[in-house]
């Protein structure tokens, strides 16, 4: 898809050539076997047929300099293209002038390889709603010129910050219905990682889905919510554990020190057999020193409590503007209990239950209110 | 292809620079004027000189001041001929009201 969007600059007649070349090729295939290169006969059958729609249909703008090319031969095409050109696909799909829900469902579709069906499915939204969403992406992109291009190096930080929230966005939807996002994000950051190694925050933000993705499977037993230190670690996946501290690695070499690096060394200290909760806790200083974040202010006083200090933590704590965020009330609640003030214990995680919005976490605050 | 670039200025921005700052802003939309993609341009005059005009069953309605009563209001306008989006909002992102508490609408112009 990605060259040939770049080809012909239009993203619907990509996919329309495209479909066209696969019905060709479901049809002369099974007959006459699979040519020598799939993919590249599939990309010039496909540059042909949409050659061939806008000769017929004789447009008069930008395109016109594709009358002037001559028809596509496979050798033509080599893997080269192919790879290149989905790092100017991945920066259009995400372009800011785009709605973020625009930008997640265009990725999914481009690059995700994802039906309209399938992304609609994961959102729980009707396909056609998706078909919407995407044609009206499609139609923006046109209409205003967005460039298939890899931004400029003095825009590339910010982009490419875009480009890791759309893939950080998709990974915590996590897994929705038969779709497995989660799964899809990791691909997504894997293909940008092998497009972009020179990126810290890049490896960084794979880093961090790797290592959190090897705990899924922990993270309910029976439906019941397991914590950290509750966690069966046979159930990890110490697999992807590995690639998620090598990519780690790698960002690291590349002196990254970014939020997604932060936050991936936290997860990976974190997967330790010992946690050195004051390592965390020094880490999360830093993240909140670059994202001024009250909610990584809250992570760093559960980190000082792990490492024994209740009071300091609770001083944290009680000095956060987070009335509205139910992991507050409910840290709160854990600290006063630990500190044997259990009436104040209660009350936080009395608030914290009516601020909860899944069946399991409500469970688990009923469990650890039944307790005091 | 051709951008209209519409400035949305917070009331007052401009007018609260001190005047070495004030100089200085003034250049630079009129760099923006000068660059040779700028293909038209308006100041217009503050809000209160605002009139608004609808009609309705053949019959004129006119009110005192602007279309939006909203606390940012549209002071002026480019009309950049550019290659994409992308060097557009490049454009916009040169204007002084975008960083002094306003915005800049971008929107490609209807070419026939």
């Amino acid at each position: 898809m990605a060259s040939l969007v770049g080809f012909l600059g239009d993203f619907d007649l990509a996919e329309e050539a495209a479909q066209e070349a696969f019905a060709i090729a479901a049809e002369r295939w099974p007959e006459r076997g699979v040519p020598d290169n799939p993919a590249g006969w599939l990309i010039a059958t496909a540059r042909n047929r949409a050659i061939d729609r806008i000769r017929r249909q004789r447009t008069l703008e930008a395109k016109t300099r594709l009358l002037d090319v001559p028809e596509v031969t496979v050798d033509e095409i080599d893997d080269a293209v192919i790879g290149d050109e989905r790092l100017e696909l991945i920066f259009t799909c995400c372009h800011p002038a785009l709605a973020m829900e625009a930008q997640v469902a265009l990725t999914l579709r481009a690059l995700g390889g994802l039906t309209t069906e399938e992304i609609a499915r994961a959102f729980i939204l009707s396909e056609e709603t998706m078909k919407r969403r995407l044609s009206r992406a499609k139609a923006k992109i046109k209409a205003t010129g967005i460039p298939f291009a890899v931004p400029a190096d003095h825009l590339l930080p910010d982009r490419v910050d875009a480009v890791l929230a759309v893939i950080y966005l998709i990974y915590n939807e996590g897994y929705s219905g038969r779709i497995d996002l989660a799964a899809e994000a990791i691909r997504l950051g894997q293909l940008l990682a092998e497009l972009m190694p020179d990126e810290p925050e890049v490896h960084g933000l794979l880093a961090l889905m790797l290592i959190h993705h090897a705990r899924h499977r922990a993270r309910f037993a029976r439906s019941e919510l397991v914590l950290l230190e509750e966690q069966d670690r046979s159930l990890w996946d110490m697999k992807a554990l590995a690639k998620g501290r090598e990519a780690l690695d790698r960002a690291i070499a590349l002196y990254g020190g970014g939020p997604y690096v932060l936050q991936a060394a936290i997860a990976s200290l974190q997967a330790e057999d010992e946690i050195d909760w004051d390592e965390v806790a020094q880490l999360y200083c830093r993240l909140e020193a670059l994202t001024g974040s009250p909610v990584v202010e809250l992570n760093r006083a559960v980190a000082i409590a792990q490492a024994g200090e209740l009071a300091a933590a609770l001083d944290i704590v009680e000095r956060l503007d987070l009335d509205d965020y139910q992991y507050l009330h409910s840290t709160r609640a854990g600290l006063l209990q630990r500190l044997g003030r259990g009436e104040e214990a209660r009350a936080s995680y009395e608030r914290a239950l009516k601020l909860a919005t899944s069946e399991p976490e409500r469970r688990f605050l009923q469990r650890r209110i039944a307790e005091l | 292809m051709k951008y209209a670039l519409l400035i949305y200025s917070k009331p007052g921005s401009h007018e609260a620079l001190p005047e070495d700052e004030y100089k200085e802003v003034f250049g630079e939309y009129a760099a923006l004027v000068d660059d040779s993609r700028c293909i038209a341009s308006g100041q217009l005059q503050p809000v209160e000189t605002a009139t608004t005009v609808r009609v309705q069953d053949g019959r004129t309605l006119t009110t005192d001041g602007p279309f939006a009563d909203t606390k940012e209001v549209f002071g002026g306008y480019y009309v950049f001929e550019a290659d994409n989006l992308d060097e557009a909002i490049e454009l916009a992102g040169r204007i002084p009201a975008a960083r002094l508490g306003g915005a800049v609408e971008v929107r490609p112009v209807v070419e026939h």
